[in-house]
This record gives structure tokens, C-alpha cells and sequence, in this order.
């Protein structure tokens, strides 16, 4: 493993030119170093004026997501000795609007996430003196791994279809939907379905699954929409024959 | 490309994104998808083919045995090489696919892997059945 690495970083900054431009830094490659402590390193001690987001350093706050090499990844899980002799070429994410740097506008995505309502929601909410809502261990499972989401945007950066259409809810937003309406103890499901089913919800999806490959977390939001796409058309149907519910 | 309802009032300090038409030859994943969608329409060549092969017995032999001429020659054989290739490889992702949209409960959960060869065992069954019956059973 060499003892220095160049590191190739995207740089946009509004008030110096309309253009993206890429600059190289030459730092050092420490065995347990990651990409994110290759921009530390810059912005420490080569150039302050780098602008990236991070903060947990742990795979958690999902903050640090750039492409590294074209692959979308959190820097902070990605290690410089797996990056080869280099140069390693770090950009913003991609499919969103730039702000600086590495800095990308996420509140599209946002806006996206609220519309679903990632929360549980309770036609009546029972009285704090009835105690907690249960749940065995199987119904916990049931969302277990679209709870793991952490929001990190990656599955936006790969999906072409959001790249194509920017209406697309998109993967993230509706694996969460898709976590709360499996809680046993939300009731939203129609409230949810509502946003779905339109056009831009879960139908935009044409199953690329490229969102599910390039999730840090292992969360399946391909896997999500297409199960989504299942239920909303078994759903129709039933209410096409059954239009009473079957009862 | 079409504007997300964040980017029609747009801040044009930020630098907005954009989508090549070659999007879909930059990474392998990409490519195998757009083969995926394209491999409809060797499906939709199959079904016009088996309807134009009903027609042709429904008319008689002499129909039939012009279909017969006309499916065996070249550009027909290369079409339908080509179409049978694409077709297979729509069934295998399409097949791949299923375990991940699919949530099948037999008491537990039924693993992904199993749904995927049950697919696979019905596929080999019904092939077996139709050479059972081309084959004068």
C-alpha cells in the first residue's frame, strides 16, 4: 500500500464560476483511514475552504454519502487502502441540485419523505394510563430491515428513474412508508396509499433495483415497491369483485 | 429533463443535475435492466407469433404449410433465435425478481430462495409437459 494517495474532488462554488471543476490533493493513506478522513485531512490541513457534510463517522446519520469512483457510498465506510493506488475521484452525490462541493439540496427528498408520513399513525390514540402498544417479536421483524433506513439518500443517487423523473416519491421514502404500514401498531396504510398509488409513487418504479445494491444499511427498497405494487393491486381487485369487502 | 416541483422555483446559485441519453450504457446494472425492458418486445413477437400460427391451421393445410415455408426461412430462424434468447433471459430476472416482491407465509415466512426454485420447478414442469406433448406422449 503506497504511503500517499491523490484524491480527486469535485469543487462547485457559486461565486467562482458556474462550472464544476475538480481539484487534486495529495494526502497520506493510513491503512484505517476513510475516504471521509482523506477530506478531514484536506480540510484540516491543505484547504479549508472544502465543503462536505459528515458528523457520526460510524454509518449512522447517513450525512457523509458521496460518490467515491462513480459508485454512491457513505465516505465514512469506505476505506482508502480498498481504493486501489489511486486517484480516488470523490463527487456529490448525484440527481441532486449541487449547493457546494460536495453539498447537495436534499430537501426535495425531504418533502418527499414527509408526504408519506414515516411515523405511526393511530385512528385513536388510546390514553397513556393503558400503557404501551405491544408487539411480539415476529410482528417486530416484519419491518425490522426498512427500519434500518438512515436516510442517507445513496438509493437516490443510484436510481435512473428518479435521475429521469423527479416526481418519483423515490426508493427511501417509500421502503419507510412500507416500514410503518407493516408495524402491527400503525393504522396509516390508507393514509399512505393515497400518496402512493399516484403515478409518482410506487407505479414510477420500473424495478431497477440498483437502490437495493448500493444500500450501506441492506435495506430493500426494491424489494419495498415491488410488495407495495402487490398489495395496491390486490387491494383494487378485491374491491372490484368484493366491493363489500368480500363480507 | 422534466423539473421536480423543488426545482421549478429554482435557486440559481445551485447547480442543477442532468441525465445523459447514454445513462443507461454507464454501469453494467443499467445496461442488464434496459436489456430487461427490451426483451418485451421479443415476448410481444411470440404471442403474435403463436396467434399467427392459430390463424394459419384455422385456414386449412395449405395455410398452414405456408407458415410452415415461411417460419423456415432465415430471417425468420434469426428472429426467432434472437427472440427465444431475450425471452429466457426475461424469465431468469423475472424469476430472480420474484422473491424480492413476493412475501409468501406457510405457518413462517417462506424463504426467498424457495420461491425463486419453485418457480424454476414450475418452469421445468410445464416445458416437460408441452415436450411430453409434442412428442406424441
Amino acid at each position: 500500500m503506497a504511503d500517499r494517495i491523490t484524491l480527486q474532488v469535485a469543487r462547485y462554488r457559486p461565486d467562482a464560476g458556474p462550472e464544476q471543476t475538480f481539484q487534486e490533493y495529495e494526502i497520506p493513506c493510513r491503512k484505517e483511514w476513510s475516504v471521509l478522513d482523506g477530506l478531514n485531512y484536506i480540510k484540516d490541513h491543505v484547504d479549508g475552504t472544502l465543503a462536505y457534510r459528515w458528523s457520526c463517522r460510524m454509518g449512522i446519520c447517513g450525512s457523509c454519502g458521496m460518490n467515491v469512483n462513480g459508485e454512491p457510498k457513505l465516505t465514512c465506510g469506505t476505506f482508502l487502502s480498498h481504493c486501489g493506488s489511486g486517484p480516488v475521484r470523490i463527487e456529490p452525490l448525484r440527481n441532486f441540485p449541487i449547493i457546494r462541493d460536495l453539498i447537495v439540496d436534499i430537501s426535495d427528498f425531504m418533502r418527499k419523505l414527509v408526504s408519506v408520513k414515516p411515523w405511526v399513525i393511530r385512528a385513536i390514540e388510546k390514553p397513556l394510563s393503558e400503557g404501551e402498544y405491544r408487539q411480539t417479536p415476529q410482528q417486530h421483524d416484519e419491518y425490522k430491515q426498512f427500519s434500518m433506513c438512515i436516510n442517507c439518500m445513496i438509493c437516490y443517487s443510484a436510481c435512473p428513474v428518479y435521475a429521469l423523473d423527479p416526481h418519483f416519491i423515490g426508493p427511501a421514502a417509500i421502503a419507510l412508508a412500507q416500514r410503518y404500514n407493516l408495524d402491527s401498531r400503525d393504522e396509516g396504510n390508507a393514509e399512505r396509499m393515497d400518496v402512493l398509488s399516484q403515478h409518482e409513487g410506487i407505479w414510477d418504479c420500473t424495478f431497477v433495483g440498483e437502490c437495493t445494491k448500493v444500500c450501506p444499511k441492506n435495506v430493500d427498497p426494491a424489494g419495498a415497491i415491488q410488495r407495495y405494487k402487490l398489495s395496491a393491486a390486490l387491494d383494487t381487485m378485491t374491491s372490484f369483485f368484493m366491493p363489500r369487502g368480500g363480507r | 429533463m422534466s423539473t421536480s416541483p423543488a426545482q421549478q422555483g429554482r435557486n440559481p446559485r445551485l447547480l442543477q443535475p442532468t441525465i445523459s441519453m447514454g445513462w443507461w450504457l454507464q454501469r453494467g446494472t443499467y445496461f442488464a435492466f434496459m436489456m430487461r425492458e427490451l426483451s418485451c418486445v421479443f415476448v410481444a413477437w411470440f404471442v403474435l407469433y403463436l396467434i399467427l400460427l392459430v390463424r394459419s391451421v384455422s385456414r386449412g393445410e395449405a395455410s398452414y404449410q405456408h407458415f410452415l415455408e415461411r417460419s423456415a426461412a432465415a430471417d425468420i430462424v434469426l428472429l426467432n433465435v434472437i427472440s427465444l434468447a431475450f425471452v429466457v433471459y426475461h424469465t431468469v430476472t423475472f424469476f430472480n425478481a420474484a422473491p424480492q416482491a413476493m412475501v409468501a407465509l406457510v405457518g413462517t415466512r417462506v424463504p426467498g430462495a424457495l420461491i425463486g426454485a419453485s418457480h424454476y420447478a414450475a418452469w421445468v414442469a410445464v416445458s416437460a409437459f408441452v415436450a411430453w406433448v409434442l412428442l406424441g406422449g
